[in-house]
């Protein structure tokens, strides 16, 4: 039973993460239709940066953290302009090329600058509490209470703002939303600020509990796509909840089944709701 | 209806012969090497043009096809089969796989797709790093025994341990596959592949059955990229999970893309200009996959028809450019 409580906490803990990074990333491929495959190397970048606003600045975890956030935000705007608006007309594998020159360069600029070998993040909050038999970290509580306040966070901003209201206009109908006198550019480039800072989130999160390397990535970013296809594309609801099936599988898959293959199941599981579903669990069908 | 312009045909004859040539004026063994690998490149990025070039489904498992053909012929061989029946062998469980993974994974469109061949690729490469009975593991496999010798009438027998010998066999390797790509592009069953390419939803209405056409063009582009792997697997002498992973399925992709996607000359002017030119690269160190991402980015938001793209562009500029000389010509004596 310890073992199953410890799991499921784990689990939690890493569904918090993937829910905030496949938030982001469903964000722009419900917005743009763009299958950003540098999602997950703007997050590796995000742990990077915290860590630098940390060592090299000398900052607080929170105010490297808050930092980070707002470069990633920025960085992803930028990369929003140069990279994908130039490609919005053509066919999507030229995106998805771009997307993997723009993985290329970060994950090398990552490795020129950091070098190959993991660093970490000093744990700011390295207290641990024993809770009905099972070991509980401050940390890992505070990445499952601030992902969860962050997902309100941003759930009020798409439903209460104009703002907000006015990107899910754009994800709805583009060509509608053109037509109501909304600038569709600034739209996309706001949603890449946003979509990159919550991955920044993520990776500052996680980051005084793992260490960060330039390859990390590659399998968050490909593992972010599993869970907003799992949950339906395009759909917030789902890549929530997709994110939190995923981290219990990998918890519980991990810790009962087999460590080496724990990778294997979310993509294993992505499958096999595909086969049963092939629009996912909130998707609907494509015209 | 399909006969190609005749000074194509020539220059066709005349690269062949260049390429039949090769051996003698390449300076050195690592570069000959490098040129024997953009061969079998070539071969797996030419069957993959026939899935996302010309039937438009951007399958992205294709490194991991080429993995299963290179893992086939080395755990065969290792067995103690003759390499030229693991080859066929090994290609045949690669088209297999390729129609159970397709048979699932085509029932998603476009992203999905993508993304759903991107999951059993990645599955594949976890697998071949962790099934350490059969895959050896991180390790992978080495050792692996070079094709056997064979015997051929009036000639004698030859031999595949020099580069040039292993150059000749990827090389008719390569010949044999556009050939076969050629006669099936320019086919009813490569206008079908076309059809549901353009438009699925007319394709499907005119009767085609979209599903079956889908599948077949994956199967046998997967067949392809299976040969190609078991050779690479007998050439190299080793396989490990690096040769199966979504960095190859990558490569090809890049190759594909700047060479000219659709086109069948791209596929292999890409796989051979690209790793010359990365390996050109070298001096630049960390810096190399930097600045190629970046380049990688400005061309195909500049250029992305690629290189064959970009010739044809040039073709035109020059036929109207003459055009409104002539008639400008024209204006003046009159």
């Amino acid at each position: 039973m310890e073992l199953f409580l410890q799991q499921v906490f784990n689990g939690i803990m890493f569904g918090s993460t993937y829910a905030i990074v496949a938030l982001g990333l469903t964000l722009v491929m419900g917005i743009l239709n763009i299958p950003n495959f540098a999602h997950g190397h703007l997050y590796m970048l995000g742990g990077y940066i915290t860590y630098f606003f940390m060592s090299n600045i000398g900052l607080g975890y929170w105010g490297a953290l808050l930092l980070s956030v707002i470069v990633l935000g920025l960085i992803g705007a930028v990369m929003e302009r140069i990279v994908y608006r130039p490609l919005s007309d053509g066919p999507h594998i030229n995106a998805f090329i771009a997307a993997i020159g723009a993985l290329l360069f970060l994950e090398s600029l990552a490795l020129v600058v950091w070098g190959p070998q993991g660093l970490r993040i000093a744990n700011p909050h390295p207290q641990i509490y024993n809770v009905m038999g099972i070991t509980v970290g401050l940390q890992r509580l505070i990445v499952i209470v601030g992902a969860a306040a962050l997902i309100v966070l941003l759930h009020l901003f798409l439903k209460k703002t104009l703002m907000g209201t006015t990107i899910e206009a754009v994800a709805q109908n583009r060509e509608g939303a053109m037509l109501n006198g909304i600038n569709v550019n600034r739209v996309s480039a706001i949603t890449f600020f946003i979509s990159s800072a919550t991955a920044a989130v993520a990776a500052s999160f996680l980051s005084p509990i793992f260490m960060l390397s330039p390859a990390m990535g590659a399998i968050l970013g490909m593992k972010a796509f599993i869970i907003v296809i799992l949950g339906g594309m395009g759909s917030i609801p789902g890549a929530i909840l997709g994110g939190y099936i995923l981290g219990l599988i990998e918890a519980l898959g991990g810790g009962y089944i087999s460590a080496e293959y724990k990778d294997v199941f979310a993509f294993g599981a992505l499958i096999v709701i595909l086969s049963i579903k092939p629009t996912g669990i909130f998707g609907k069908r494509e015209g | 209806m399909f006969t190609k312009p005749i000074h194509t045909k020539i220059l066709y004859l005349v690269l062949l012969v260049a390429a039949l040539l090769l051996p003698f004026y390449v300076p050195d063994r690592y570069l000959f090497q490098i040129v024997i690998m953009s061969i079998l490149f070539a071969i797996a990025t030419a069957s993959m043009n026939l899935i996302i070039g010309y039937t438009g489904q951007a399958s992205l498992a294709h490194g991991a096809f080429f993995g299963i053909g290179a893992y086939g012929v080395a755990i065969m061989t290792k067995a103690g089969l003759s390499f030229w029946l693991a080859l066929p062998l090994s290609a045949v469980i690669t088209a297999f796989a390729g129609l159970l993974i397709g048979a699932l994974s085509l029932r998603t469109r476009g992203h999905y797709f993508a993304i759903v061949t991107l999951c059993f690729g990645v599955i594949l490469w976890i697998v071949a790093g962790n099934w350490i009975e059969l895959t050896g593991g991180h390790n992978g496999i080495f050792g692996i025994a070079r094709p056997s010798p064979i015997t051929i009438p009036f000639v004698g027998q030859i031999e595949f341990n020099s580069q040039t010998a292993q150059f000749y066999l990827a090389l008719a390797f390569l010949l044999l596959t556009l050939f076969a790509l050629n006669r099936i592009v320019y086919s009813i069953l490569g206008l079908t592949f076309m059809a549901v390419r353009n438009n699925e939803p007319l394709a499907d209405a005119v009767g085609i059955n979209t599903f079956a056409t889908k599948l077949l063009s994956f199967v046998v582009s997967n067949f392809i990229a299976g040969m190609a792997g078991g050779i690479y697997a007998s050439i190299i002498g080793a396989v490990g999970p690096s040769a199966a992973s979504h960095m190859v399925t990558f490569n090809f992709l890049i190759y594909l893309i700047l060479g000219g996607i659709a086109t069948l000359p791209g596929a292999v002017i890409g796989a051979f200009a690209i790793p010359i030119i990365m390996e050109f690269m070298q001096f630049l160190g960390d810096y190399r996959m930097l600045i190629f991402g970046l380049l990688l980015v400005v061309v195909i938001i500049y250029f992305p028809q690629g290189f064959v793209g970009g010739l044809r562009l040039l073709n035109q500029k020059i036929a109207a450019w003459r055009q409104s000389r002539s008639t400008e010509a024209g204006h003046v004596k009159r």
